[in-house]
C-alpha cells in the first residue's frame, strides 16, 4: 500500500488517474479505515486529501449559500451556530453518524462517495439541493449530489477525479429542511429508512420542496412524486398522506437483517410525513 | 468474634468506597488481556470456517509458510487424539478436526514477528472444503430429514426415535398433571422462540501463550477463571494440568462467556511448536461473535392452569434449546428453573439439548434462566390479564417463600420473592399514570447462585494492612466486595484492605467468576482466613500478656484480655502486632479452602413502563425498576450495578439481540452495527430497590446478585408491549418490523 498525501487536489486526481490498483480517497477515514481494518478493501493507493488548503473550511458565499472543504467533520457543521440556523436537517443528517468520536473525523463527501444506500448525510443534502466540485486529471466540473451514487459502493465519478469542494444553496427566505431517519436504537446505528425534505412557504403554501429518501433503493434518491404531493398545499392531511403514499411508491428496498420490505416502505411514508411537519415548521420560523 | 447476622451492627459492610482498581481502570493503568506483551514475542491469527458445515478435504499452509516473518503454522494435527467427552468438545471446538461445525470455526492458526504478517499468512494458508447440509435452528435440526451434525454424540438420556442431533434429554416433574389442569378455571397452552444471544463484553478474548518442548508454560489471558482456562487448556493439548501456569489479566466483561476457552490452547501450541517463542493472539469483534459461545436459542412450549382467583394448579413446560454444534445448551438449569416462582404441586419439565451448525454456547448470565422466564411469565401475565388479576397480588399468591416445595424438588429456605413483590407493589414506578400507547409489565425471575472450589489466603503486612489473595478475577467490584467483608472481620478501615487476584501457582483450585459466586464464596473464604489471623494475633497477645489465649478477644481491630484479665492490660491493635510479628513468631497469614454450599438464591421482580410508536413499532423504554434480594448488599452501589447490568442486556436480548443467520448458514451480523446491544441513550435510568433477607450460609448474609437480573427482563418487555397494544409478542426479539407487522394484523382484523 502507498500512502500520499498530496498539496492540491490536481495533484490527488494525477495520483488516482496514473494509479493502476484499488485506490481510495481518505479523509476523515471513518468508512475507508474501518473496510480496511475489517478486510473488505486492501487499497494499493491511499491518497489523504487533509494536506490540501482549505479543506477544513466552512464559508459563507456572497449570495448566502455555504462552501465547504471535504474535509470539513460532522462536529465542525454541528458546532457552527450560522450554518446550523440555515440548514438544520442537512447538518442533523451529518450529524447522527456514529459516535461523538466519529464526528470529529467523518465528513460529509466521505458519506456521499461511500455510496451506502443507507449514508445518513445524503438525503439531506440532496433535499437542499447541493453540488460537488469534482476535479479530475482534465479539470472540474459541479455535480448535483443526487447524480453522485448510482449503486451501493458505486459513484458516477470517473477515475482520477476527486470530489473537491461541497456547495450548499442560499438558504433563502421562509425556507425550512428535516432529516429524520429510523433506527432501532436511539443512536450508533444505521438507518433503516431516512428521509429528508427541504421546501419553501408562501404563507402558508408550499411552493417549492425536495423530498430524498435513504436506505429504500440501491442509492439515496430524490422523489419528485413525493415532492410534487406538498407543492401547493398547506401540508395539510390530505397533502401528508399524498406524500406518504408517494415516498412509500417509490421504495424499492431489499429484506435484509436490518429491515423487511413491508417495513421499511411503510416507515418511508411515516418518516416523510414526520420531517415534512418539521420542515414545515421551521420554514415558519420555529427554531426547534 | 460473631459470625452470625447482625445487620444493624456492621461498620464498614454496606459502605459504598471507591473500588480500589478503579483509579487503574479509568487512567488506562490497568492491563487488560491484550496489554500483555514482552520481549519476542509472535503474534498469532486464526484461518476461519466461512463455511456453516464442510468436509476439510485439505489444508495447504505452503505459501504461508513461505512468507517471511512466519514462524508456525498449527492444524488439528499438531493436538493429540483420543480426548473423550467435554475435553474432546472443546477441543474439537478450539480447532476443527474433520469437518467445520459452524461459521467461524477455527481449521487452522499461524503465528508470525507482527500482527500484520500474522493476518496476511492466514490469508495465505489455503483450505479445501466440500460443503455439507446445514441447520442452524433448533426446531429445524429435530426435524427428520435435518442432516445429523454427528452420529453418537447423543448421551444414555435420548430415548429411542429422537434425531441424532438430539444429545440429551430431561424429563422431570411431581404430582399429577391431570388432576391439576382439571382444578383450574383457565388452562392456557402458548409456544415461544428466543433467539441467541452473545455476552456482549467490551473487550474480545486476548491471551499471550507460551510453551516448549517439555510441555511447561505460562499464559496470560482475560477470563473469569484461570484454573478452568488451565485444565481446559492443557488437556486440549494433552499436557499435564500443572505444566501450566495461568495468569489473569483484568477482565472487561466476561458474562459468563469467559469461563471457557477459545484461543488459549491455540498460542500455547502456536508457541510449542515455534520453538517456545510467545505467542500472542487478540480477537476482533467479528471472530468474537462467529466463534465463542453466545448463549442458546430456545422453542419452548408451556401450558398452565389457573383458579379464577389466581392459584397456579397444573403447570407443564416443553423446552427445545440449541447451543451450537456441541452438546451443553443449558436446557438441564432451564428445566429447573422455569417455573421456580410458584408453589405448584402438579408440574412436569420435559427439556431437548439439541446440535446445529452454529458456535458451541457459552455461559451468559444465569444461562438457562431467561428463556424458560419469557414463555412462563408471559403465559402467566396473560393468565392474569384474562381472569382480570393484578400480576403482582397473582404472584404473591403462589409465591416461593421459606418452607414451600420448589417445583425443582428442594425446599425453600428463607427467600426474598414476597418481599421483592411486596416492594415492587409498593414502589411509585408501580403507581405512575400511563399515557397513550404506554404499557407496563411486570415479571419475576430467580437464579439458585453457587458455592464452588474455593481458595483463598489473608495476609498480615507488617504495617498492619491486610492483604487478601483470591482466586476469583474481579468482574463486578468483587475487590471492594473482598476488602469490605475483610476489613469488617478485622474492625479495620476499607483503606488498610488490599485484594489480589492470585495466579494458579498461589492458591488452591478456585472455580471462576460464575454462577454469582465470588461474593459468596470468596467472601466467606476471606472471612474465615480473617478469623485465622485473628486468632493467631489473639495468641500472639497473650503470649505477651502470659495468660491464655483464650482469655483474649478481639474487638475494634485491637486484642484485649478478657474475663478474669479484662483491664488487666492495654489493648493490642493490629498494627503494634504486626509490626513486631518478625519477634514473636513470624509471620501471621490465614487460608481457607472448600467448597461452601450454604449459598441461597436470589429472587427479584421488575417492572417496566414502555411507549410503543404505532407507526413504526419502536419501542421506547420510559422507565425500570429492579427489585432484588441481595441477602446482605455488602457494597450497594455494586449490588445495584449488577441489577442495573442485568436488566440492561434483558432489555437488549428482548428487543434487538440476536444471531442471524442466511441461507448459507452463515452469520449475517457479526458486529456490534448489526449486532444491536443497547447503547446508552436507549436506556432510561434504571431504578433499584435492594431487598435484604440474609442468607443463615454466609457469615454476614450474602446471596449472589449477578445473575437474576437478566431474567426478568424479557417477560416484562413483553408483559408491558402487550399491555400498551394488546399485543402478545411471543418470539424475541421483539424488533419494530415485527411489532409494526403485529400491529398491523391486529388493525386488519
Amino acid at each position: 500500500m502507498r500512502f500520499h498525501s498530496p498539496a492540491s487536489f490536481e495533484d490527488a486526481a494525477n495520483i488516482a488517474a496514473s494509479a493502476t490498483g484499488v485506490t481510495r480517497f481518505l479523509a476523515g477515514g471513518t468508512d475507508v479505515l474501518v473496510q480496511l481494518r475489517a478486510d473488505i478493501v486492501e487499497p494499493d493507493d491511499l491518497i489523504d486529501v487533509k494536506q490540501i488548503a482549505g479543506v477544513k473550511d466552512i464559508t459563507r458565499r456572497s449570495d448566502g449559500g455555504w462552501d465547504l472543504g471535504v474535509a470539513v467533520a460532522g462536529a465542525e457543521m454541528t458546532e457552527h451556530a450560522a450554518l446550523m440556523a440555515d440548514w438544520p436537517g442537512l447538518v442533523e443528517g451529518m450529524g447522527l453518524i456514529g459516535s461523538t468520536q466519529v464526528q470529529g473525523r467523518a465528513t460529509l463527501v466521505g458519506n456521499l462517495c461511500n455510496a451506502s444506500p443507507a449514508g445518513d448525510a445524503s438525503p439531506g443534502m440532496m433535499a437542499a439541493g447541493v453540488t460537488v466540485t469534482v476535479t479530475g486529471p482534465n479539470g472540474t466540473r459541479e455535480v448535483a449530489v443526487e447524480d453522485v451514487p448510482t449503486a451501493p459502493g458505486r459513484t458516477s465519478l470517473e477515475k482520477g477525479e476527486v470530489v473537491s469542494a461541497v456547495h450548499i444553496p442560499a438558504r433563502g427566505a421562509n425556507g425550512g429542511d428535516a432529516y429524520l431517519r429510523f433506527i432501532p436504537r436511539t443512536e450508533m446505528d444505521i438507518a433503516v429508512v431516512g428521509c429528508g425534505v427541504n421546501l419553501r412557504l408562501d404563507g402558508d403554501i408550499v411552493t417549492e420542496a425536495r423530498v430524498a429518501l435513504g436506505a429504500v433503493a440501491p442509492t439515496a434518491r430524490l422523489v419528485q412524486d413525493a415532492a410534487d404531493a406538498i407543492i401547493g398545499t398547506t401540508l395539510d392531511d390530505a397533502a401528508l398522506d399524498a406524500l406518504a403514499a408517494a415516498a412509500e411508491a417509490a421504495c424499492m428496498p431489499i429484506d435484509d437483517k436490518r429491515g423487511t420490505i413491508e417495513f421499511r416502505t411503510d416507515v418511508a411514508g411515516v418518516l416523510a410525513k414526520r420531517a415534512a411537519k418539521i420542515a414545515y415548521a421551521r420554514a415558519k420560523g420555529d427554531t426547534k | 468474634m460473631a459470625l452470625d447476622n447482625k445487620n444493624n451492627e456492621f461498620k464498614v459492610i454496606g459502605s459504598t468506597p471507591n473500588r480500589p482498581d478503579g483509579l487503574d481502570k479509568v487512567t488506562g493503568r490497568a492491563r487488560f488481556g491484550a496489554d500483555i506483551s514482552v520481549p519476542g514475542m509472535l503474534h498469532g491469527a486464526v484461518v476461519r470456517s466461512p463455511h456453516a458445515h464442510a468436509k476439510i478435504v485439505k489444508i495447504d499452509a505452503s505459501k504461508a509458510l513461505a512468507m517471511k516473518g512466519v514462524k508456525a503454522v498449527i492444524t488439528r494435527a499438531d493436538f493429540p487424539e483420543g480426548l473423550e467427552g467435554e475435553d474432546w468438545n472443546l477441543q474439537e471446538n478450539a480447532m476443527a478436526g474433520e469437518k467445520a461445525l459452524y461459521d467461524g470455526h477455527a481449521v487452522a492458526a499461524v503465528a508470525a514477528t507482527s500482527p500484520l504478517a500474522a493476518r496476511d499468512a492466514a490469508k495465505l494458508i489455503e483450505v479445501e472444503y466440500e460443503v455439507l447440509l446445514h441447520v442452524t435452528d433448533v426446531d429445524e435440526a429435530m426435524k427428520d430429514g435435518a442432516p445429523a451434525i454427528r452420529e453418537g454424540a447423543a448421551d444414555y438420556s435420548v430415548p429411542e426415535g429422537l434425531h441424532p442431533n438430539v444429545v440429551r434429554f430431561f424429563d422431570t416433574g411431581m404430582g399429577d398433571l391431570d388432576k391439576g389442569f382439571a382444578e383450574a378455571d383457565l388452562v392456557v397452552e402458548r409456544s415461544y422462540t428466543t433467539e441467541a444471544a452473545h455476552q456482549g463484553y467490551i473487550e474480545p478474548h486476548a491471551c499471550l501463550g507460551q510453551m516448549g518442548a517439555d510441555g511447561r508454560g505460562e499464559l496470560w489471558c482475560c477470563t473469569q477463571g484461570h484454573w478452568f482456562i488451565r485444565r481446559m487448556s492443557t488437556a486440549v493439548l494433552g499436557v499435564e494440568t500443572t505444566n501450566i501456569r495461568v495468569t489473569p489479566s483484568e477482565i472487561g466483561g466476561g458474562f459468563g462467556g469467559k469461563t471457557t476457552i477459545t484461543i488459549e490452547p491455540l498460542s500455547l501450541a502456536l508457541s510449542r511448536k515455534a520453538g517456545g517463542a510467545p505467542v500472542k493472539m487478540v480477537m476482533n469483534r467479528g471472530e468474537v461473535l462467529r466463534a465463542t459461545g453466545p448463549t442458546s436459542s430456545a422453542s419452548m412450549d408451556i401450558k398452565m392452569g389457573m383458579t379464577k382467583d389466581g392459584k397456579i394448579t397444573a403447570a407443564h413446560g416443553t423446552f427445545r434449546m440449541q447451543g451450537g454444534a456441541f452438546p451443553g445448551a443449558p436446557v438441564d438449569v432451564t428445566t429447573m428453573l422455569a417455573f421456580a416462582n410458584y408453589t405448584i404441586e402438579n408440574v412436569h419439565h420435559i427439556g431437548y439439548d439439541v446440535i446445529t451448525n452454529r458456535p458451541k454456547q457459552a455461559a451468559y448470565r444465569a444461562p438457562g434462566a431467561p428463556m424458560a422466564a419469557f414463555a412462563v411469565e408471559s403465559t402467566v401475565d396473560e393468565m392474569c390479564r384474562t381472569l382480570g388479576l393484578d400480576p403482582i397480588e397473582t404472584r404473591l399468591k403462589n409465591a416461593s417463600r421459606d418452607g414451600t416445595r420448589s417445583t425443582f424438588g428442594p425446599k425453600f429456605g428463607p427467600v426474598g420473592l414476597v418481599e421483592s413483590l411486596e416492594a415492587a407493589r409498593d414502589h411509585a414506578n408501580y403507581k405512575m399514570p400511563l399515557g397513550p400507547n404506554q404499557g407496563r409489565g411486570v415479571a419475576s425471575g430467580y437464579w439458585m447462585n453457587w458455592g464452588g472450589e474455593t481458595s483463598a489466603s489473608v495476609a498480615m503486612s507488617e504495617d498492619g494492612t491486610v492483604t487478601v489473595s483470591v482466586g476469583t478475577p474481579d468482574i463486578g467490584g468483587s475487590r471492594a466486595s473482598m476488602a469490605l467483608m475483610a476489613a469488617e472481620a478485622f474492625g479495620i478501615a476499607y483503606e488498610n484492605v488490599r485484594v489480589n487476584i492470585s495466579d494458579t501457582g498461589a492458591l488452591g483450585v478456585n472455580e471462576p467468576t460464575h454462577g454469582s459466586r465470588a461474593t459468596y464464596a470468596s467472601g466467606l473464604a476471606t472471612i474465615k482466613a480473617a478469623e485465622e489471623c485473628i486468632t493467631k494475633m489473639c495468641k500472639r497477645a497473650a503470649d505477651k500478656w502470659g495468660i491464655d489465649a483464650d482469655a483474649v478477644i478481639w474487638e475494634d481491630g485491637s486484642a484485649k484480655p478478657s474475663g478474669p484479665n479484662a483491664g488487666e492490660f492495654d489493648p493490642l491493635s493490629i498494627g503494634e502486632i504486626c509490626a513486631e510479628m518478625g519477634e514473636t513468631g513470624g509471620p501471621i497469614s490465614g487460608h481457607y479452602e472448600g467448597s461452601p454450599t450454604g449459598f441461597s438464591g436470589s429472587f427479584g421482580t421488575h417492572v417496566v413502563d414502555v411507549e410503543i410508536d404505532p407507526e413504526t413499532g419502536h419501542t421506547t423504554v420510559l422507565r425500570y425498576l429492579v427489585v432484588q434480594d441481595a441477602g446482605k448488599a455488602i457494597h450497594p452501589a455494586y449490588v445495584e450495578g449488577q441489577f442495573q447490568g442485568g436488566a440492561a442486556q434483558g432489555i437488549g436480548w428482548a428487543l434487538n439481540e440476536e444471531y442471524i443467520y442466511g441461507e448459507d448458514g452463515r452469520l449475517q451480523n457479526p458486529v456490534f452495527l448489526d449486532y444491536r446491544i443497547p447503547v446508552a441513550s436507549d436506556l432510561p435510568m434504571i431504578d433499584t430497590v435492594i431487598v435484604e433477607v440474609p442468607n443463615p450460609g454466609h457469615p454476614y448474609g450474602v446471596r449472589g446478585v449477578g445473575e437474576t437480573g437478566i431474567t426478568p427482563p424479557l417477560p416484562a418487555l413483553a408483559n408491558a408491549i402487550a399491555d400498551a397494544t394488546g399485543l402478545r409478542m411471543r418470539g424475541l426479539p421483539m424488533t419494530p418490523p415485527k411489532i409494526l407487522a403485529a400491529l398491523k394484523a391486529q388493525k386488519n382484523g
